[in-house]
């Protein structure tokens, strides 16, 4: 996937992964342990939503409904699910008045 | 020095406002609330410039400290029994994001039944939140106490929080004197506090109460741990610094009276343990050779003090104003903990004592005193735990 058709785009991109070998690494306080650039949330789902653009008629309501939220809309108009912080709760399908998103079972 | 006859309640006060406290957050609660009652008075004054948030619950007063804290100021509050049971979430938040509040927590029994006198379950059930915890006998020491608390707590190496904790009414509302320094001579002690990180950096933006994955939470566990050590010694230095400012030394957690050639001797914290030292002395006169321990500081606990203690004598008799249900007296099951790997094992017996401000008085110590001594003339325990005022 291209790395700017994400939600955070270059941000989450540019983001370091905080890795603190020993002890003596750590900061006194859990202060700023980096935040959900580099934590990903999105790694816990059984079921993944998949995007029919073809069925998509733009009208966002995925988008609004989303609780994460995990679906950002793409230049061209259409909606796109970043599967780093999706859930796979399965609002945005349930949600969509022309069924244009599916879920599956995701393989790990 | 000034001297002012006041209860243990107002001695807190008086020290929160020499301390220069910045930022009180404070819930009413019996017998803890003429502290607080007494600051709004300071502020109402004039005499003390301290932000005051009156609040809807201690949860929310431990809440509002923690966030003022978090931004460098020097916070405070007190409470009491159920209060201070409401607060327990927010009291590890208060020592996870490592802030040096300062509160006196007035020793009250937990209802039911309702009860607004002295036992200590309610501070010792918050054992294991991180707070640092110190017993004091008398009005003297919870003034003293406050003021060290915050320099003790404020230290770099420690940054942990810290409760002061006073008897119900036989402090709280009893009048003693209570030496005060001189203003000039205490900023000198406790100057302004430099936070270990602060919410209003703006040039460097923080996230406190972040996440902490399974990777690295641990660490963290740890670090508290650490700072605890290190308050073991920043104590005893700070004691040591206010004795040799004020006269008055602390830098014992264990206050020792009459132990060098005692046979055996009587545990405990908080007030009781004034009227101990003063049937110490009467038992001594009818040939005991009896001392007594007051355990000052019980979080982080003096472990090394108590093996010394122990080597030296034959007996320990550990009063117990408190108590674990299913288990003994908590005092006496610390004290058991730190010896079992040691060298040192005295004949120890539990004696719960005062529970819910039952009476407990010198004539109550002579008749555990006796007790105490057949026991070790025996060399063998009747009863490990001993319901001492039970109506039989
Ligand atoms: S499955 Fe749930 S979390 Fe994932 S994109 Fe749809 S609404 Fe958002
Ligand atoms: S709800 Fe369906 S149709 Fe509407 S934008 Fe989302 S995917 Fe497209």
């Amino acid at each position: 996937m291209n790395t700017l058709n994400t939600l955070f785009g270059e941000k989450k991109a540019k983001a370091k992964k905080l890795v603190f070998k020993s002890v003596d690494e750590y900061p006194e306080v859990p202060l700023t342990l980096g935040t959900t650039l580099i934590n990903f949330t999105g790694d816990w789902r059984t079921f993944i939503p998949i995007v029919d653009e073809s069925k998509c008629v733009k009208c966002y309501i995925c988008w609004k409904f989303c609780p994460e939220p995990a679906i950002y809309i793409k230049e061209d108009g259409y909606v796109a699910i970043d599967y780093d912080y999706c859930k796979g709760c399965g609002i945005c399908a349930n949600e969509c008045p022309t069924k244009a998103i599916t879920m599956v079972r995701e393989e790990k | 020095m000034p001297k002012k006859v006041v209860s243990g309640n107002y001695a807190a006060a008086y020290a929160a406002k020499h301390a220069r406290v910045e930022v009180v957050a404070a819930y009413p609660i019996t017998p803890q609330t003429s502290i607080i009652e007494k600051i709004a008075e300071f502020i109402a004054n004039g005499e003390a410039e301290i932000q005051y948030v009156p609040v809807e619950s201690e949860h929310s007063a431990m809440a509002a400290c923690i966030g003022a804290s978090a931004t460098g100021a020097r916070a405070f509050t007190a409470t009491s029994a159920q209060g201070l049971a409401l607060m327990h979430e927010m009291l590890h938040w208060a020592s996870g994001a490592r802030l040096p509040i300062v509160m006196v927590n007035v020793n009250r029994a937990m209802a039911p039944p309702w009860s607004v006198w002295d036992d200590q379950t309610d501070s010792l059930a918050q054992r294991d939140t991180g707070w640092m915890q110190f017993y004091a006998e008398n009005n003297q020491e919870v003034y003293d106490g406050v003021l060290m608390a915050f320099k003790v707590a404020e230290h770099r190496k420690v940054n942990l929080p810290v409760m002061i904790i006073e008897s119900a009414f036989i402090l709280s509302h009893t009048y003693d004197i209570v030496d005060m320094p001189p203003q000039e001579e205490i900023d000198e002690f406790l100057p302004p506090r430099e936070p270990l990180y602060t919410l209003t950096d703006f040039d460097n933006p923080i996230a406190v109460g972040a996440l902490g994955t399974p990777a690295d939470y641990y660490e963290f566990r740890y670090k508290i741990e650490k700072a605890m050590e290190e308050a073991r010694r920043v104590i005893k230095e700070v004691g040591k610094e206010f004795g040799e400012k004020f006269r008055r030394d602390y830098s014992q957690m264990i206050e020792l009276y009459k132990t060098d050639d005692a046979e055996f001797i009587f545990m405990g914290m908080g007030s009781l343990m004034g009227t101990v030292k003063e049937a110490v002395d009467l038992l001594r006169k009818e040939g005991y050779k009896v001392g007594a321990a007051k355990v000052r500081w019980f979080r982080p606990f003096p472990k090394e003090e108590l093996y010394k203690l122990a080597k030296n004598v034959e007996g320990i008799a550990v009063l117990d104003r408190n108590f674990s249900f299913g288990q003994e007296g908590i005092l006496f099951n610390e004290a058991k903990g730190v010896l079992y790997n040691t060298d040192a094992h005295p004949i120890m017996k539990n004696y719960i004592v005062g529970l819910g401000g039952r009476d407990f008085t010198v004539s109550d110590i002579k008749t555990i005193a006796k007790n105490m001594k057949e026991i070790i003339e025996r060399g063998k325990l009747d009863r490990e735990i001993e319901w001492y005022h039970l109506k039989r």
